[in-house]
């Protein structure tokens, strides 16, 4: 196993911002750090599809002229961010990782862009997907899938998985995916940093290209939990250019870093960790699960199981929802008024269909078909239509177990990283996101924290997940799991 | 008994025409190689959907939306709207301030 996560720029986003805003360290010299990690170990890991080299420095040079006039420039002064290459950046090729796209450069930023940089990060790069965000392996990329860091023979999870390989390489400590079924969190889990994704409407969805509109949601890749906690509070608020924005102010989640989880209840949820559909999740990743609920009582919660038995329907709705508003969300991609167009049909329609056969890869049509069926006449009722409604029960369930615990446990992921080509099977690789999906279906938050290792000592990542809103309690335990598995680990 | 008849058809395995059908319906062309294999992983997806489509939930509202917005509207203030030039730029073809495309109703030569 070759790996590369212990070389490398180490210091988390907070250590340099305070640095940077101190004049203590020049955000040239920050960059071009990560840059040089990024030269040296990008070949082996393509966790990029765009290194925006020139456009990193010269924000650099800015950041460091405004600390120097004795402004501050924001919480994320100086430090790198990779951006999924779902979001839209000015100027800045964004691809989605599919042949639709090549070349494309939007005449926009997304909200969660400017966010970032307005707090002062430095974009420093556009991160490899499954295309159009559609799989768990990044391996759907039309540009070829991403290597793990710890393993460059297996997959570092997916979609966001470039993201998430760029955080454990060390080419940038902060990055943003999108998580529509467990996007964020799987590869978080399976490349060994935390991963974050936030209550619907916490965070704008302008300028992410759309995927299931109503599932997905942006959100952070840090190593350290005070860096995601800084991360979502710069990009999380209301933005009046996304309708689905929540209007009230967002609670800071900073301030609840040291809170602890002394009195805190717990529920382990059983259908993940102790039912029929976790006897196929690997038992070091059960293992991991048990004690990462032993260290939250030991640091003074009150830990039980609890069933909520609906999350065993949360895969087969999610795999009607998300294809039919995938199939809707993706029928703008017609050859017309940007993306690829292939040349020479005779007519507009057969441009349009030339124009999508060739520029979607094998899962965007299998989900777009997948949708359109699920959609199509004398089908909606018995498909789309259930699913939305088992979609309220799964929402019923949790509202009951929060009745009763503060925040749910379970695994992240069933496995640890595997190698490529192993799930090459479509309904195999959905298997992967069983333990995630409830949580898009319900529109909660949920945080995925590295905690020890599994096979082959690859990193486990459990889940943390919380009522809607509750972003500072999956903080607050992620800081106590997080000091625990270090403690553990020294 | 509409509903009936088409609750049945629902458990009726996905055929390779369905998929054909569907394929066209979503503007897309396959191989008669793709047409066998999506047809059968397509299949093995709606069979795993059995188990949401075995439950009765009659009596359960949907959820379109998980947060409960309703009427959102900003304020009605006039902005610089104007990207028609930037808007055109990544078209793949584009003439006198408009998208270009092939013919409408043109026919094979």
């Amino acid at each position: 196993m070759s790996e590369i996560t212990t070389s490398g720029p180490s210091d988390s986003a907070l250590e340099i911002a305070a640095a940077v805003r101190a004049g203590e360290r020049s955000a040239v010299e920050v960059v071009d750090a990560h840059l040089a990690q990024i030269e040296a170990h990008e070949p082996a890991v393509h966790a990029f599809n765009v290194v925006m080299a020139e456009q990193a420095r010269a924000a650099a040079a800015d950041i460091d002229a405004r600390v120097a006039a004795g402004e501050d420039p924001g919480p994320l002064a100086g430090v790198p961010v990779a951006l999924k290459d779902n979001m839209c950046t000015n100027g800045v090729p964004t691809t989605c990782s599919s042949k639709m796209l090549d070349g494309w450069k939007p005449p926009y930023d997304a909200t969660a862009v400017e966010r970032v940089r307005a707090a002062g990060a430095i974009a420093i790069g556009k991160t490899n997907l499954d295309e159009f965000a559609m799989g768990s392996s990044t391996e759907n990329s039309a540009f070829g899938a991403t290597k793990n860091p710890h393993d460059l023979n297996a997959v570092p999870g997916g979609s966001s998985g470039g993201s998430a390989a760029a955080v454990a390489a060390g080419f940038a400590p902060l990055a943003l995916g999108s998580d529509t079924g467990g996007s964020i969190r799987q590869p978080a889990a399976l490349c060994g940093v935390v991963g974050l994704k936030p209550s619907y409407g916490a965070v704008s969805r302008y300028g992410l290209i759309a995927f299931a509109s109503s599932l997905d949601q942006i959100g952070p890749f840090t190593r350290t939990v005070a860096d995601t906690a800084a991360l979502y509070d710069a990009i999380s608020g209301h933005d009046g250019r996304d309708s689905t924005s929540i209007p009230e102010p967002m609670e800071a989640t900073v301030p609840h870093l040291d809170d602890g989880v002394a009195g805190l209840r717990v529920g382990i949820i059983s259908e993940l960790f102790s039912g029929e559909l976790a006897s196929g999740f690997e038992p070091e990743v059960l293992a991991q699960t048990r004690a990462a609920a032993d260290a939250l009582a030991a640091a003074g919660a009150t830990v039980d199981e609890v069933s909520v038995p609906s999350t065993i329907y949360g895969l087969s709705a999610y795999y009607l929802i998300a294809p039919a508003e995938a199939s809707s969300n993706l029928a703008r991609y017609d050859g017309v008024r940007y993306g690829h167009r292939e040349d020479g049909a005779a007519n507009t329609g057969g441009m349009m269909t030339a124009s999508r056969t060739a520029g979607f890869g094998s899962e965007v049509k299998r989900r777009i078909m997948l949708g359109t069926y699920a959609l199509s006449a004398g089908y909606y009722d018995a498909f789309y239509g259930k699913a939305q409604r088992v979609r309220t029960l799964i929402i019923n369930d949790f509202d009951r177990a929060y009745a009763d615990y503060d925040v749910l446990l379970s695994p992240t992921s069933p496995c640890v990283a595997f190698p490529f080509g192993a799930k090459s099977d479509p309904l195999t690789m959905y298997l992967n996101d069983v333990a995630t999906i409830p949580s898009n279906l319900a529109g909660h938050p949920a945080i995925s924290v590295p905690f020890g290792a599994g096979r082959d000592g690859l990193p486990v990542g459990v889940q943390i997940l919380a009522p809607m809103l509750k972003e500072a309690d999956l903080i607050r335990v992620s800081a106590v799991l997080e000091n625990a598995a270090q403690e553990s680990a020294a | 008994m509409a509903l009936l008849d088409r609750l049945s058809a629902v458990s009726e395995p996905l055929s390779r025409d369905d998929v054909a059908k569907v394929a066209g319906l979503a503007m897309l062309e396959l191989s008669e190689e793709e047409l066998d294999t999506f047809t059968g992983q397509l299949a093995a997806v709606l069979e795993h959907a059995k188990d949401v489509e075995a439950l009765d939930v009659a009596d359960v509202s949907p959820t379109h939306h998980p947060y409960p917005l309703v009427n959102v509207f900003r304020p009605d203030e006039v902005e610089v709207t104007d990207v028609r030039e930037a808007a055109l730029d990544a078209a793949p073809e584009a003439e006198d301030g408009q998208f270009r495309v092939p013919p409408a109703l043109g026919e094979e030569p």
